[in-house]
């Protein structure tokens, strides 16, 4: 008897300790990867938030105290009004288009997310050229407006708001479509047929089941769509013409322009903890609905 | 568009619509879902519709849901042709397979949802939606999500949500087949006392000819596309028409009979029929556990009225209530026996060989496939 409950003591002591020798061997599976976040991620945003903090003397806040310039408020507007201008327009655009491509047969789909996908395959700086020639005053479409008889002199469709904002919808819009359609996808057609069989017009059905339903994906796309916009640079760069300024062409300015290490990290840190203030803001707004909308 | 609360009376008749189907077709492909169906569903009847996965019994409730548009035929509730009807304005209950319970409302806004489109008030629609959850005693339970609930409490937060509107027709497409076997039973008395309560049409979609058989008043037998049968349970379990009703309703085994002259022969052996049999198309006698039983060794007197059948015990198998005896009979056959568990009887064992016997109208004889003039009702 007693042999017997020593025996299932030294058994649950080796049963415990292969438990620990399992964990640590994914521990030093983990430990390369998470090495490398360490370095290549954290340690750069350390050394970031403390170069803003300091000059010559030691601390100091005098990097922060010069983006109270009215400059620089008048560039966040810019870059928060272009994020959100291009976010909505890749939701309007963008459901429609994943709406469909989630009606389609496999293969039809496939075919037209193909489609979606094939301008990741192409330079983000040969798009935007490529707009540039297209929106120019003598470009292409100014020329069948023109034609067309829609408007009597060419627009101004680029080097100007307008124009950044259309390139900029161009290159977003894919960030939009495929966590809509994944989310679309994954919406049981008995959903629908059961809005329908209670009564539900077709368009009812969609408002009040279909479109709360694809709300995940909804909000992962928008919150993508706008931290990718606040961040951006090439495109508004070209298709702005130094007229649009965003905050990251403020960072490159101060860089190339006045070498000022810690002006540039200071306007880092605060578009960081700007986007981060964004971030957690949807996934509180969008979160309840998620969870609500996910459950099944 | 009733706003009253649901119906307590039990009044069924005024509350429900007969169904008319006729001649329906439903081709994908060259596959047939629907060959040539006809069938008259009378006013509060609970009518199951009975098949193997790809008889067609889903595509028909589809029909008559107007999810599926038919290739042709005609489908009528009361006087009214509505195969043309778009499913939303067909006013008619569903229960789905995965109950299709709306994940982003609570239980009480999935109750409330149909009664929002009918545009009824505020307070009625509280009030019938408080009426509604206890009707499948899920009082209290209207602020939970849908993802809070158990299997059989969705279960039942679907049963409530269509029928709060209160139609005249009920579909259910195989609701109780999430469920395990204890709260399934629970569960379709549940949904039998509900139908008898609120008196509407029922049509029940099940491929469990148990739960077919527990609930309907009649049960209609599909496969490929056609209707084998239709009849009350027990009209069905003792009177199959066809070898294919007497296979997938309850236990039973098969053995080939030669016809001749309007009688049968087994084995050499003439029968006792209940009746003649017309046409000369194989045939084959089915054989249910239950109606045999063991004929003594030495027969007092060789009882008429009675068929009998020898052969030797395989195996018997212990199932609590009962014991299954299996018997080899001629030709590599094998039938079993049914023998209710109660006492200290002794049971004949392996090897032994025994004679059994059955009475003539337990003798069942139908043909092998169905005959043509049987196709349409």
């Amino acid at each position: 008897m007693r042999d017997a409950e020593s025996g299932f003591r030294l058994n649950e002591a080796s049963l415990v300790k292969q438990a620990f020798a399992e964990q640590l061997k994914l521990l030093s599976l983990s430990f390369p990867a998470l090495l490398l976040v360490g370095f290549i991620v954290l340690a750069p945003i350390a050394w970031l938030s403390w170069l803003s903090f300091v000059d010559a003397d030691g601390f100091t806040l005098a990097n922060y105290e010069r983006l109270l310039n009215p400059s620089y408020g008048l560039t966040l507007s810019t870059t928060f009004q272009l994020a959100f201008l291009v976010t909505a327009i890749c939701v309007l655009l963008g459901y429609p288009l994943a709406y469909i491509a989630a009606q389609l047969s496999a293969g039809a789909a496939r075919i037209m997310l193909l489609c979606v996908l094939f301008p990741f395959w192409t330079s983000l700086l040969v798009r935007t050229y490529a707009w540039l020639v297209l929106l120019q005053k003598r470009g292409q479409i100014n020329t069948w407006l023109q034609d067309w008889g829609f408007t009597d002199a060419p627009l101004r469709l680029v080097y100007n708001f307008t124009g950044t904002a259309i390139g900029m919808v161009h290159i977003m819009l894919p960030f939009m479509i495929l966590p809509l359609y994944a989310a679309m996808k994954s919406i049981d057609e008995n959903y629908m047929r059961a809005a329908a069989n209670l009564g539900a017009s077709p368009t009812q059905a969609f408002w009040q089941i279909h479109v709360p339903l694809s709300l995940p994906g909804l909000g992962a796309g928008v919150m993508v769509v706008f931290v990718l916009s606040l961040g951006f640079y090439v495109t508004p760069d070209l298709l702005g013409g130094g007229r649009v300024m965003m905050w990251s062409m403020q960072i490159e300015r101060s860089l190339s322009v006045y070498s000022d290490w810690g002006a540039a990290s200071a306007l880092g840190v605060v578009l960081l903890v700007i986007t981060l203030a964004m971030l957690w803001l949807f996934s509180r707004l969008t979160g309840v609905v998620g969870a609500a909308a996910g459950g099944k | 568009m009733t706003s009253g609360p649901l119906r307590s009376d039990g009044v069924g008749s005024a509350a429900a619509l007969p169904i008319t189907v006729s001649n329906i077709r439903k081709n994908y492909g060259n596959y047939r879902a629907l060959d040539d169906v006809s069938l008259d569903i009378h006013s509060g009847e609970f009518l199951t519709l009975l098949g193997p996965s790809g008889s067609g019994k889903t595509t028909l409730l589809m029909v008559l849901s107007g999810f599926v548009r038919p290739d042709s035929g005609s489908v009528r509730f009361a006087d009214r042709e509505v195969v043309l009807l778009p499913p939303h304005k067909r006013d008619i209950g569903m229960v789905f397979q995965n109950y299709a319970l709306f994940p982003h409302m609570t239980v009480a806004g999935n109750l409330a949802y149909p009664l929002k489109l009918r545009r009824v008030d505020r307070a009625k629609i509280a009030e019938r939606v408080e009426k509604a959850l206890d009707l499948v005693q899920l009082g209290g339970l209207g602020a939970r999500r849908v993802d809070e609930l158990s299997g059989g409490q969705r279960q039942r937060v679907a049963l409530a949500r269509a029928v709060i509107f209160e139609p005249r027709i009920l579909l259910m497409d195989e609701p109780l087949s999430a469920l395990d076997k204890n709260l399934r039973e629970q569960m379709q008395l549940e949904v039998r006392r509900l139908h008898d309560r609120l008196g509407m049409t029922t049509v029940y979609v099940t491929h469990d000819q148990r739960e077919a058989l527990t609930m309907s008043d009649r049960i209609a037998v599909l496969d490929k596309g056609r209707i084998q049968q239709i009849d009350p349970p027990q009209a069905l379990y003792d009177n199959p028409k066809t070898h294919f009703v007497a296979d997938f309703i309850g236990e039973s085994f098969s053995l080939p009979v030669t016809i001749c002259d309007g009688g049968a022969t087994l084995f050499g052996h003439p029968l006792h029929l209940p009746h003649k049999i017309t046409g000369s198309a194989p045939h084959f006698l089915v054989l249910r556990p239950e109606k045999l039983t063991l004929l003594p060794e030495h027969p007092t007197d060789a009882a008429a009225g009675i068929n009998e059948i020898k052969g030797q015990v395989r195996q018997s198998v212990f199932h609590g209530d009962s014991v299954m005896i299996y018997v080899a009979v001629r030709d590599g056959h094998e039938i079993a026996l049914r023998v209710p568990h109660r006492g200290k009887v002794t049971l004949p064992q392996p090897g032994d060989h025994v004679s059994l016997g059955y009475g003539v109208e337990d003798t069942i004889v139908v043909p092998a496939t169905m005959p043509v003039e049987g196709g349409m009702r």
